[in-house]
């Protein structure tokens, strides 16, 4: 063989595992991308960060546990930057498993603008998450209001009564954000 | 092996007779324009060590901002400035491009090629380099100031809280990260077909085994990297909400993604240093490497522990119980091909006939000191214990015996050993010596203290710090700064070493092994342009 050929060789050789490698490359950054949805998934299964039902939920209880009282106790806090009031307007419930409960929230616009805020709910234990079902919650839209206006917000929600025996505190944890310049998007 | 060296001599003059006519390129274009391996090893090198320089000096104005307790010297805001860009440069300005330059180097000289695979490529992504670290270092003359999230630029410190500094940031790096993926793309490409015939997988050097995975572990999750800070990106300025709980994301991702890049990244600034300590500890134990194959799988097995451990640096995130067991064990399990790494340096120099000049010593020093970091590592490990050294300076002291007595101190290991190969002419024995231990005692001074700090619960990114750990801090600044100025005696080093100096051997080592040590010294311009052949 001579040198030429040989050189051709190493070079189409050298093309083919660099053209693999960019693919790994171009796949690995699709795959930081895939974590995102991958995580939501795994939040589910796990129940880690305590996320909460996103959309509202049928009631789908086999009746109500009246052996069992489960506390359910509202925290709420408002992010940085967002000059309202917010606050349960009772601080925890007692509810049976299964049992359907309406309690409301309070918010007041303290500043003279108009804001649009939006509550995100988290719910500890973090593996209880999945059993705290809300059928309505202000928190599925966004609360507009105006400079200086008050609203009282409804939450509707049952505990699934396969939660686990060990558990008997629930702790709702709303944090309220300014959303009005995201709004649009 | 004389009769090699005359051999490979031969083909060199006939190489310089060859060079002669491309019409070899002078002054700044030669640098500019130059596609040798050698040429770009050293452009590396020298880029690295001023990096090096740029980042201790940052460390140098935090250690004189927490000489004593309260605010003297700096702003708190640009103390943060300091912090995340010293982490920045020291990691992907200082540590990668040393290892990348050992790379370009060694390898082609090591598996008896020509060049790097890719010599075009290999000057781009040294020289996009120069101009990243201009942008993200200018970022400090901005009005905003430089990054100030730390290195690991959690959101929403680096998204809602943001300076001003994001979009810089982001883009430096992208930079940087396009140039590790093709430097590691070349460092594949040349080892898989490149390697002189005979040269099979298991004959390879360790060094060029451990580049080998590196380059994997790279070309794995600098993507992952880019992916992360585009989306820090979008959110920031295009109104997405990855990382924003208001718009249905979530912070805590963002840990997770970036740690996903994060940890395989701490194994890609270590799995080199093992390269370079498996071929010192045997060059002067005057014994072969003991246990090349345990070495060659427990650097691989260590390659992809490192993809699932990542959530070990997040437990006080809020992860169920199983997550946490789950990484504390598989963490722990790293401890296993670590060990057998240690084990096998230990058993290499046993019975050995052991002499001791600087690149020994540092190797030595690597040893014990990347083993105490270690040991910390996995006292971290331990998912109850983290609880109390989160955030700490207990993690401070960690990483810093991995990345300085580790990382650091193989670099200049190597250094030593091989710039008579480099520059024709032995180093200064004596003056290697004086940085050896000037550095020694000074970095444990830095960084041992360190420890207990963490332990007593000083906070980690903090200008300021409550008066009982005043005394430690005073110490461990002293520490800082001797540790400074000693590795201006390893610049004097290496600039007498280019200037002139006792001619060196085609193999100075006795002990060494390897192809490199069959060409001449100085290596010549091109070597290996006929593949040596292998036994």
């Amino acid at each position: 063989m001579n040198k030429g050929t040989e050189q051709k060789n190493i070079q189409s050789s050298n093309s083919k595992v660099v053209k693999k490698l960019v693919l790994i490359v171009f796949g690995m950054f699709g795959f930081g991308f895939a974590l995102v949805p991958l995580y939501d998934v795994f939040c589910d299964i796990t129940g880690l960060n305590g996320k909460t039902n996103g959309a509202s939920v049928a009631y789908a209880a086999d009746g109500i546990d009246t052996s069992r009282i489960i506390t359910v106790q509202f925290i709420s806090r408002t992010a940085q930057g967002i000059p309202w009031q917010f606050e349960p307007m009772e601080r925890e419930v007692k509810v049976h498993p299964g049992e359907v409960k309406f309690v409301k929230f309070y918010a007041k616009n303290e500043s003279n603008r108009d804001i649009i805020g939006q509550a995100v709910p988290s719910v500890s234990p973090g593996l209880a998450a999945a059993y705290f079902q809300k059928i309505e919650c202000f928190c599925f839209t966004q609360q507009p209001l105006k400079g200086g206006e008050e609203v009282e917000m409804g939450l509707q929600f049952y505990v699934d009564p396969e939660l686990s025996e060990d558990i008997s505190t629930l702790t709702l944890s709303y944090t309220l954000y300014d959303v009005t310049g995201k709004v649009d998007s | 092996m004389t009769t090699d060296v005359i051999e490979q001599e031969s083909h060199d003059s006939h190489d310089d007779h060859h060079d002669d006519s491309h019409g070899k390129m002078t002054g700044i274009k030669r640098w500019l324009y130059t596609t040798n391996h050698k040429d770009i090893g050293t452009l590396y090198l020298w880029f690295s060590f001023i990096m090096f320089l740029t980042g201790g000096a940052m460390a140098m104005v935090i250690r004189a901002e927490l000489f004593q307790p309260g605010l003297q010297i700096v702003e708190p805001d640009f103390f943060n400035q300091l912090t995340t860009v010293h982490g920045l440069i020291m990691v992907f300005g200082a540590i990668m491009p040393a290892f990348t330059g050992f790379a370009n180097w060694m390898i082609p000289m090591m598996i008896g090629a020509p060049d790097m695979a890719l010599p075009r490529m290999n000057n781009w992504s040294f020289w996009i380099l120069p101009f990243d670290f201009a942008i993200l270092i200018g970022s400090f003359f901005m009005e905003s100031g430089a990054p100030n999230f730390g290195w690991t630029f959690y959101a929403p410190l680096s998204t809602t809280y943001s300076n001003g500094s994001t979009a810089f940031f982001v883009f430096a790096v992208h930079i940087m990260g396009i140039s590790s993926i093709m430097g590691a793309i070349n460092i594949v490409v040349t080892i898989m077909n490149l390697r002189a015939p005979g040269m099979t997988y298991m004959k390879m050097p360790l060094f060029v085994w451990t580049f080998f995975i590196t380059a994997y572990l790279l070309i794995a999750v600098m993507p992952v990297l880019a992916g992360v800070v585009t989306m820090l990106l979008t959110d920031t300025y295009f109104g997405t909400s990855f990382f924003d709980a208001a718009g249905g994301g979530d912070p805590v991702m963002f840990q997770h993604i970036f740690w996903f890049f994060g940890h395989p990244e701490v194994y890609i600034m270590i799995l080199p240093a093992f390269g370079i300590v498996s071929t010192i500890i045997p060059a002067f134990s005057r014994k072969p490497l003991f246990g090349y194959a345990s070495m060659v799988y427990a650097t691989s097995s260590i390659a992809l522990l490192s993809f699932i451990v990542w959530a070990h640096h997040m437990f006080t995130t809020g992860m169920p119980l199983f997550g946490e067991l789950f990484f504390m064990y598989c963490t722990m399990l790293i401890a296993v091909p670590t060990g057998v790494k240690v084990f096998n340096w230990v058993a290499t120099m046993w019975r050995g006939s052991l002499s001791f000049e600087t690149p020994m010593l540092f190797s030595l020093a690597f040893v014990i000191l990347f083993t105490i970091g270690g040991f910390s590592g996995l006292m971290l490990a331990m998912t109850p214990v983290d609880f109390q050294y989160h955030d700490t300076y207990f993690v401070v002291a960690h990483f810093h015996y991995v990345l300085v007595t580790g990382s650091l101190f193989s670099i200049f290991a190597g250094a030593y050993y091989w710039l008579p190969k480099w520059t024709g002419h032995m180093y200064s024995e004596s003056l290697g010596k004086w940085h050896f231990w000037c550095s020694l005692i000074s970095v444990n001074l830095l960084f041992f203290p360190m420890h207990f700090l963490g332990l007593a619960g000083m906070p980690r990114r903090i200008p300021d710090y409550a008066l009982q750990f005043a005394d430690f801090n005073k110490w461990v600044s002293i520490g800082g700064f001797a540790f400074g100025l000693s590795q201006l005696i390893f610049l004097v080093v290496v600039i007498k070493c280019i200037k002139g100096g006792e001619k060196a051997a085609a193999k100075p080592w006795d002990g060494a092994e390897g192809l490199e040590w069959t060409v001449a010294s100085p290596a010549p311009y091109h070597t290996f342009s006929t593949p040596p052949k292998i036994d």
